[in-house]
């Protein structure tokens, strides 16, 4: 369906690729144990590693379409946990709102079962490189 | 799902078990509490362990694990694991700062990435409560992997006190 592939740690919270959306992928994550924190609730380092992943890959979906060459380097995020998230599967979708030859900000959020209540959003900040090979 | 609500069940009667062993001391005591927490949920699954605490701070540790790989040319573990770390390690640091066990969400939290950790190094999360009010924590702290001169990543962040949750 597409060429996107998770990192090791993706999988071992049981994040995954859940669909695309224009271009961008929606991915995923189902409540277990492995991402609760507060007792019956989702742990906000597991959700702010699942925002981070999706505002990495719409960013890297966004370059192999326009920008194959760049190479990118987080340099910070700022997540805002909005509402307690529960035992439900959550889901999580960058937007890459700059993509510049130096810099690249992406916004993220992640929702439950209603994608106009999110419970959390973050801002990333990328340093952009070129890659050695083409440069 | 039927088993996940007997874990939800089991880590909450977990957690007030720990609140009360950890406030047994003049104050509230983050080893203790850590002891009888540290076989629950996300923290137990990436490995987080406990280091050391002061009057307003908490150390954790976050040993390297294949399976927290961010990128597998390199073998550089993910960020999100090192967010996991420093939320622990802060939030904690605000129950200690306070002296006191009590109901509180992570409400806000940068991180900066200065530099990767370095495969197959733990890395030590340090959180600090800087300062306290009736509702809010607010704390920051530095991810290092052996010299805390030469930080992995900053963090930055704000906890809000709640009533209704255990």
């Amino acid at each position: 369906m597409h060429k996107l592939t998770l990192p090791p740690y993706a999988l071992f919270l049981g994040i995954e690729v859940d669909s695309m959306r224009e271009g961008s992928p929606v991915l995923a994550c189902s409540f277990s144990p492995a991402v609760m924190g507060r007792p019956g609730f989702l742990h906000g380092g597991a959700l702010s590693g699942l925002l981070e992943m999706a505002a990495i890959a719409a960013l890297q979906a966004q370059i192999e379409r326009d920008e194959p060459n760049l190479t990118l380097k987080p340099v910070n995020i700022t997540i805002d946990f909005m509402r307690g998230g529960r035992q439900k599967r959550t889901y999580a979708m960058g937007n890459v709102t700059r993509l510049g030859r130096r810099v690249a900000n992406v916004e993220v959020y992640a929702w439950q079962d209603n994608e106009e209540k999110p419970i959390g959003k973050a801002f990333m900040n990328f340093r952009m490189g070129q890659n050695q090979e083409s440069a | 799902m039927e088993k996940i609500s007997k874990q939800v069940e089991n880590a909450l009667a977990a957690r007030t078990n720990a609140a009360e062993k950890a406030s047994l001391t003049d104050r509230f005591n983050p080893r203790i509490f850590y002891e009888f927490m540290e076989s629950m949920g996300h923290g137990h699954h990436i490995g987080l362990k406990f280091r050391d605490f002061g009057e307003n701070w908490v150390e954790l540790a976050l040993p390297y694990s294949q399976e927290l790989i961010g990128d597998i040319a390199t073998g550089v573990i993910a960020s999100g694991p090192i967010i996991s770390l420093m939320d622990n390690a802060t939030s904690l640091s605000a129950w200690t700062a306070h002296g006191a066990f009590r109901n509180q969400v992570t409400l806000d939290l940068r991180v900066d990435y200065m530099r990767a950790a370095l495969p197959g190094k733990t890395i030590v999360g340090r959180g600090e409560c800087y300062k306290l009010t009736r509702s809010v924590a607010f704390v920051r702290g530095i991810a290092h992997d052996g010299d805390i001169n030469d930080p992995v990543a900053h963090v930055a962040g704000t906890f809000i006190v709640i009533e209704d949750h255990m």
